[in-house]
C-alpha cells in the first residue's frame, strides 16, 4: 500500500502577479511503506517543491497528494499529518533558536503536548540516533556546536517527533565524507528497525546507488524517469542530459567496456566493481593460460 | 509565500520605466506638495486624471496598485469615518450620538483622496524604479550636503543594502517558520503572552541569520576592495534625457497651477 501517492501534482508560485513560476507540472508517484525512495534533479527542478507538499507546508495549486491516506490539501488535518511526517529541510542547522540542545530537540514532542517524562525519552532518544551525548551536548547551546553537530542536532529536533514517514531535503550537503556516510547509515538503519519511509532528496549520485530502493528524476517540474537507481543509471545519456551524472563505479565501468574489456556496467556499489573486476581479470588469465604464446 | 507589494519593483520598458530617477523622485516630491495644496473638487479632478494617466503609462496592471491600497485600507477607514463622524456642521443622517454630517462628509472624502493619491504617487516610483536606481538618484540629489560633512554614499550604500535584504529576509523567514511548523509550531495562538514566546523559534534563527550575512556581505565587499564612496564611479551613470525636462515640465506646471489657484 502507497504510504505517499501524489496525483498530477501542479504547484505555481505566485500565481497572478508578473512573477507566476510553475514549479511541478502535472507530476504523478507512489512511494510504498518502508521504502527508501531518493529524489534527484537538477538544480530548480522542483524536488524541494515536491517534498514540501508531503507535510502539508505548501498545498497543490492542482491535482492531490495524499500522505498515509489524509489529503495534504485539508487544513484540518494539518496537525495530524505533522505529527506522520517528518520534514527536515535544506540546512536544518540554521532553524535551532533554543538556549540548550535538549531544549531544542524538545520543541517538537513538546509542541505534541506529551508529558516531561515521555519528551525527555524521545530527546535522548533521538540525540542517541544521530550520534550525540545527551549528557554533554544535550546541556550546550546549539549555537556553540560545531556545523555537522548543529546539523545532527537540528536532524535529531525531526527524529524526535517519531515519524512514519522521513523527508529530508539534502541533509548530507556540505557534511565531511565520514559525516556523510555514518548520516545515511542511521537513516537505513532507523528505516530497518522502525520500518519507517524514508525520502531522500539529494544530489549525490552515490548515495542515491548505495541506499535508494527506487529514484525519481525530475526535469523542470516534470518526472522524467522513476525505477530502481540500477535501471535509472543504466541510460547514461539521458541523466546528462538532464544536468545530472551517474556514480563513480558505473563512471568506471563505462570506460572499462570503452577499452573493450566485456565488463557489467549496471553495478552501483565499489564491492560489486571490485567483484565484476576481479572476475574479467580472472577470465583474462584463464584464457592466456589456455592459449600459450598468445 | 509572504506577500508584499509595498516597495516592490516590477520590471518594465513603459515611459516612468525610462525616465531618469532623479526625475521621477523630483516629480513625485512635487506632486505629493500638489496633493497637499489642492482644496477644491476640480484640482482633486486635475491630480487625479494626472496620477491616472502616469499610472496607465507604467503599462503595470492596476492589481498590484489596488493590492498595495488594500494593504492600508483600516488607516483609510478609519480616517474617513472619523472625520466623516466628528466634523460639526449640517447633519446628513444620525443613529444615536452619531452625526454624519455634511461638511464631515467632504472632509472625509478629500483626506481619504489625498491619502490615496499619496501612496499611489509613491507606487508609481517604487515600482517603476529598482531600488538601485532608486538609491543612486537620492545619493546624487543629496550630493551637495557633503560639503557639510554629511556621508551620503555611505547613506546610501546603507540604503541600498537594507533594500536589498529586505526580500532575502522574507525569505528565510517564510523557510524557516515553514520548517518549524513541521515541528508542529503554531504562531500567533493562546494569550499574548504564549505568542510572543511564540516568536521566538521565528526570530531567533531569523537574527542569528541576519547576522550572518551581514558578516559574510562585509567580507565579500572587502575582498574586492570596497571602501566607500571616494572617488567612485557608476557603471551606469545618470543622464537627463529630453522626455526628463518635459515630465518636469509638466509636473511642475501642474505643481504651478494648483499654487496660483489655491493663493489668488
Amino acid at each position: 500500500m502507497p504510504v505517499i501517492k501524489v496525483e498530477n501534482l501542479t504547484h505555481v508560485y505566485s500565481r497572478g502577479t508578473p512573477f507566476e513560476v510553475t514549479s511541478l507540472d502535472s507530476v504523478s508517484l507512489e512511494i510504498q511503506r518502508g521504502e527508501f525512495y531518493a529524489l534527484v534533479g537538477a538544480t530548480g527542478s522542483g524536488k524541494s517543491t515536491l517534498v514540501q507538499h508531503f507535510n502539508g507546508i505548501l498545498a497543490p495549486t492542482g491535482g492531490n497528494v495524499r500522505v498515509c491516506g489524509i489529503d495534504v490539501a485539508n487544513k484540518g488535518l494539518r496537525r495530524e499529518l505533522w505529527h506522520r511526517v517528518g520534514l527536515v529541510f535544506q540546512q536544518p542547522e540554521h532553524q535551532l533558536f533554543e538556549e540548550t540542545v535538549f531544549d531544542d530537540v524538545a520543541f517538537g514532542p513538546r509542541n505534541l503536548g506529551l508529558n516531561n517524562a515521555e519528551v525527555r525519552e524521545r530527546v535522548i532518544d533521538a540525540l542517541r540516533l544521530v550520534d550525540l551525548d545527551p549528557e554533554e551536548v544535550g546541556r550546550t547551546s546549539p549555537f556553540r556546536l560545531s556545523g555537522g553537530m548543529r546539523r545532527k542536532a537540528a536532524i535529531a529536533g525531526v527524529l524526535a517527533l517519531r515519524p512514519e514517514v522521513l523527508v529530508l531535503d539534502e541533509p548530507a550537503a556540505g557534511l565531511d565524507p565520514v559525516s556523510r556516510r555514518q548520516l545515511m547509515e542511521r537513516i537505513d538503519r532507523l528505516r530497518g528497525e522502525r520500518g519507517i519511509t524514508v525520502v531522500l532528496v539529494t544530489h549525490n549520485m552515490e548515495e542515491v546507488a548505495r541506499w535508494a530502493d527506487r529514484v525519481a528524476v525530475l526535469h523542470k517540474g516534470r518526472l522524467a524517469m522513476e525505477a530502481p537507481p540500477r535501471e535509472v543509471f543504466n541510460k547514461t545519456e539521458e541523466l546528462r542530459a538532464l544536468g545530472l551524472d551517474v556514480p563513480a563505479t558505473v563512471e568506471l565501468m563505462l570506460r572499462l567496456q570503452a577499452r573493450g574489456l566485456p565488463v557489467r556496467a549496471d553495478l552501483l556499489t565499489i564491492d560489486e566493481a571490485v567483484v565484476e573486476i576481479a572476475r574479467i581479470l580472472n577470465m583474462e588469465r584463464n584464457m592466456e593460460m589456455r592459449q600459450p604464446g598468445v | 509565500m509572504i506577500n508584499v507589494t509595498i516597495g516592490q519593483f516590477v520590471p518594465g520598458n513603459s515611459l516612468l520605466h525610462r525616465l531618469d530617477p532623479r526625475t521621477k523622485v523630483v516629480c513625485v516630491i512635487a506632486t505629493a506638495i500638489a496633493v497637499f495644496i489642492i482644496a477644491s473638487w476640480y484640482e482633486f479632478a486635475l491630480l487625479t486624471g494626472f496620477v491616472f494617466l502616469s499610472m496607465i503609462l507604467t503599462g503595470i496592471s492596476a492589481k498590484i496598485f489596488f493590492r498595495g491600497l488594500l494593504s492600508i485600507w483600516l488607516l483609510l477607514a478609519v480616517t474617513f469615518f472619523l472625520q466623516a463622524l466628528l466634523t460639526p456642521g449640517e447633519v446628513w443622517f444620525g443613529l444615536g450620538f452619531l452625526k454624519v454630517t455634511k461638511e464631515g462628509l467632504a472632509g472625509g472624502g478629500q483626506i481619504f483622496l489625498r491619502l490615496v493619491l499619496l501612496i499611489l504617487i509613491a507606487f508609481l516610483l517604487t515600482l517603476t524604479t529598482s531600488p538601485v536606481n532608486l538609491t543612486a538618484a537620492l545619493e546624487s540629489i543629496l550630493a551637495p550636503l557633503r560639503r557639510v560633512g554629511v556621508p551620503t554614499h555611505e547613506l546610501a550604500m546603507m540604503m541600498t543594502i537594507a533594500l536589498r535584504f529586505v526580500p532575502t529576509l522574507l525569505n528565510e523567514a517564510d523557510k524557516i517558520a515553514k520548517a518549524q511548523r513541521s515541528r508542529g509550531a503554531g504562531f500567533g495562538s493562546g494569550g499574548a503572552m504564549d505568542r510572543v514566546k511564540g516568536l521566538l523559534p521565528l526570530f531567533v534563527p531569523l537574527f542569528a541569520g541576519a547576522l550572518r550575512s551581514a558578516e559574510e556581505l562585509a567580507v565579500a565587499m572587502e575582498a574586492r576592495c570596497y571602501r566607500g564612496g571616494a572617488n567612485r564611479t557608476r557603471m551606469h551613470s545618470l543622464t537627463l534625457k529630453p522626455e526628463d525636462y518635459m515630465t518636469l515640465l509638466i509636473t511642475f506646471a501642474i505643481l504651478a497651477i494648483t499654487v496660483w489657484l489655491r493663493y489668488t
